[in-house]
């Protein structure tokens, strides 16, 4: 008998091929079928939803309150549009202490702020002690469109910028669960990206947050977008010293690390410097870096071709299953 | 928060592009001057990754040396039999925790894998990140029989042993070891012996010889006359090791190099080798793939009996099972072919539906190619 795993969930190959395979064809309309982040609804609105399960619900950098405002108004953004509204359902675990609760809450409201939306409606559950983990909350967000991803329009010679150092928030919850007895002092990552909405009028042809599955997924995901291989260059792939540390450690590929703040852009060639130097201004953008390009030269159609720090060629693929550390 | 370029990462001198192609240089002229391409097999299942995760595979084979992986993966050479006891017992026994490294659960047999089965009300399968982690559980959970179902080599084998003699003190009743313990130096004489293929030197697992040592290998050089390198697990590390199993192969001097000095010892850890001494018995142990090896596996001895779970639980393994897959990770393990000559590779094996271990363990050829390998997108 077939099963649902925690694969599925993983933002791996096993979820797209869910998506793909049990999803569009059930569900399937012009909107959906798109695939943004967000679905472009008429009239200019943009609309999206996502769940939040999380666990530790508190960790450094953030919790499931900051988390489920950013994700939402993160992928409104990336699909092009102004987040405005959003709505906010709680499952709770019977038993989880009121002080924990309003503590989230504030940062619901706190992170709402910071990126101008207003929650506008919602929905309360309790299930029974064992029957959930603490919290999950979903959110949806209602946006306006500002911009529209033109993967049709990504040719050789385009470039792709990194927003910041990858794979911060992954590694920082993987610590967190302390099944490694071991501190990184990395932090999460998430953060709104709602300052990568003006790029959308300078000619940024995509956007893609990147979170679960982390960059490599993501730019898996784009390659198979369009109509040309992409290469990366390892060295220029931004991450922080203390990461570099933690993952050589734990025998993780920080590739595979989520983010929760970060997005990777294409940009026309021509723009592309120009683009990131504005990016480098904005505070969440200081460390943004190219890090490879559309090109015809090498590869096939659908691969990420990875000159890795040694020199060597190869391909990047996305993720395929949980991330575990090596056993020896 | 910079670029890799700006700061540093701990080993960015060890994978930068210019070591890297200073030493494919030197290996290079070593090859010129030996006058043909040679085959160097890999033992360990890291060093495997490296030479796919940095690229160095082809740029090693324009130098003229082909890597061949040999089977230094233990997840993949445990055979299924041993899984399939474990699953056995937690389908039909209650109130039983089995602890084991995370690719372990994922080794499809003819039971299911230990991630699918469904275990019986009150028991469970865990996935831990040490043997210590295990222990711990047992200490916790009096009500519950905990077994680790520890699959390893010499450099996990110490650690994993020590929860028994932990277990032993603390005079803890609910603990127990199920021991899938593989000892590298007779697989090597093994391979050796097969004389199905030309490997012309070996590079040495680095973790393993950390405790081992250097002269567990003295074998390979004195008795077969075959060149070997300790080496680490950077790029740097690696290539070091190549070249100095290149130099041995042009010089005609077969020996045992340590370019792993910074961690491995003559001597190796004599601590762990007293501790496996004082507990571990050897056995003619079967590897999946390369078949029974003569004293290559190790299990408790009779004094902890009472801790070895085959001899709590009266747990059956069954070795006489042939199967009828066309799966090929014996022959990759062997190095007798490389992962996509098999017929399943990459058809209908792939990670999120392995038909062997291979394409289940982080440490499997199979799966590393199949992640890292341009070229293969017929699948």
């Amino acid at each position: 008998m077939k099963k649902v795993n925690l694969e599925m969930g993983s933002g791996g190959r096993l979820m797209r091929d869910f998506i793909a395979e049990k999803l569009i064809p059930t569900f399937s309309n012009p909107i959906l079928n798109e695939l943004h982040d967000a679905a472009h609804l008429p009239n200019g609105l943009a609309f999206t939803t996502d769940s939040y399960t999380v666990d530790p619900i508190f960790f450094p950098g953030g919790d499931i309150g900051t988390l489920c405002v950013n994700g939402t108004v993160n992928d409104l953004v990336v699909s092009g549009a102004r987040p405005e509204y959003l709505s906010l359902a709680l499952i709770i675990e019977e038993g989880l202490e009121f002080e924990l609760l309003e503590k989230i809450l504030k940062s619901i409201k706190k992170t709402a702020v910071e990126n101008s939306v207003r929650i506008v409606t919602g929905d309360t559950k309790v299930v029974p002690q064992g029957q959930g983990d603490k919290i999950f909350i979903n959110t949806a967000g209602v946006g306006r469109l500002v911009g529209k991803p033109r993967p049709d329009r990504i040719k050789p010679g385009d470039k792709l910028i990194v927003t910041g150092s990858v794979g911060e928030h992954g590694l920082a919850i993987m610590l967190a669960r302390n099944d490694f007895r071991m501190f990184s002092g990395v932090k999460s990552d998430c953060a709104p990206l709602l300052f990568l909405l003006p790029f959308w009028k300078k000619g940024i042809l995509w956007m893609r947050d990147i979170t679960r599955g982390g960059l490599a997924t993501v730019l898996s995901e784009l390659a198979e977008k369009i109509a040309y291989p992409l290469l990366v260059e390892e060295e220029k792939i931004p991450l922080s010293p203390r990461l570099q540390g933690a993952v050589e450690i734990l025998g993780i590929d920080p590739l595979y690390l989520a983010c929760e703040g970060r997005a990777l852009l294409v940009a026309p060639g021509a723009e592309a410097e120009k683009i990131l130097r504005m990016i480098k201004k904005h505070s969440l953008g200081k460390s943004a870096a190219i890090i490879g390009e559309v090109q015809d030269k090498i590869g096939k159609k659908g691969e990420v071709l990875l000159r890795t720090t040694s020199g060597g060629l190869r391909l990047l693929e996305p993720l395929t299953s949980e991330l575990l550390p090596r056993i020896c | 928060m910079t670029n890799r370029t700006s700061e540093k990462s701990p080993f960015a001198d060890w994978r930068s592009r210019t070591t890297v192609e200073r030493l494919l240089g030197a290996i290079a002229s070593e090859i010129k001057k030996i006058g043909s391409p040679v085959k160097i097999m890999e033992v360990c299942g890291t060093h495997t990754m490296t030479l796919h995760r940095f690229g160095l595979k082809p740029l090693l084979e324009e130098a003229g040396v082909e890597m061949i992986s040999g089977p230094g993966c233990p997840v993949c050479i445990t055979p299924d039999y041993y899984h399939e006891a474990i699953i056995d017992l937690i389908t039909s026994q209650k109130n039983i925790l089995v602890c084991t490294f995370g690719d372990m659960t994922r080794v499809p047999t003819r039971k299911g894998a230990l991630q699918t089965v469904v275990p019986v009300e009150g028991s469970r399968i865990k996935i831990v990140y040490s043997p210590e982690e295990a222990l711990d559980l047992a200490r916790k959970n009096p009500e519950k029989q905990v077994i680790f179902f520890g699959a390893g080599f010499e450099t996990t084998i110490p650690a994993i042993v020590y929860t028994v003699k932990k277990a032993h003190q603390e005079g803890l009743k609910n603990y127990s070891l199920f021991s899938a313990l593989w000892l590298i130096p007779p697989a090597l004489e093994a391979i050796i012996n097969s004389k199905e293929i030309a490997i012309a030197g070996f590079i040495y697992p680095g973790h393993v010889s950390t405790i081992i040592g250097e002269r567990a290998y003295s074998f390979v050089a004195e008795k077969y006359g075959l060149p070997g390198a300790i080496a680490g697990f950077e790029p740097a590390d690696i290539l070091l090791g190549i070249l100095s199993v290149a130099k041995q192969i042009r010089k005609k001097q077969p020996e045992v190099a340590n370019e792993y000095k910074r961690v491995v010892r003559p001597e190796g850890n004599p601590q762990a080798l007293a501790l496996m001494e004082e507990m571990l018995e050897k056995f003619d142990a079967v590897w999946r793939g390369l078949g029974v090896i003569p004293e290559s596996g190790l299990k408790l001895k009779p004094v902890y009996a009472n801790f070895d779970a085959i001899h709590r639980f009266g747990l059956k393994l069954l070795p006489e099972r042939i199967t009828k897959s066309t799966c090929r990770c014996g022959d990759v393990l062997k190095g007798l072919i490389k992962p996509e000559e098999c017929p399943l590779f990459g058809r209908v094996c792939n990670p999120e539906n392995p038909k062997g271990p291979c394409m289940v363990s982080y440490e499997g050829a199979c799966l590393i190619e199949y992640k890292y390998s341009s070229g293969v997108k017929e699948r």
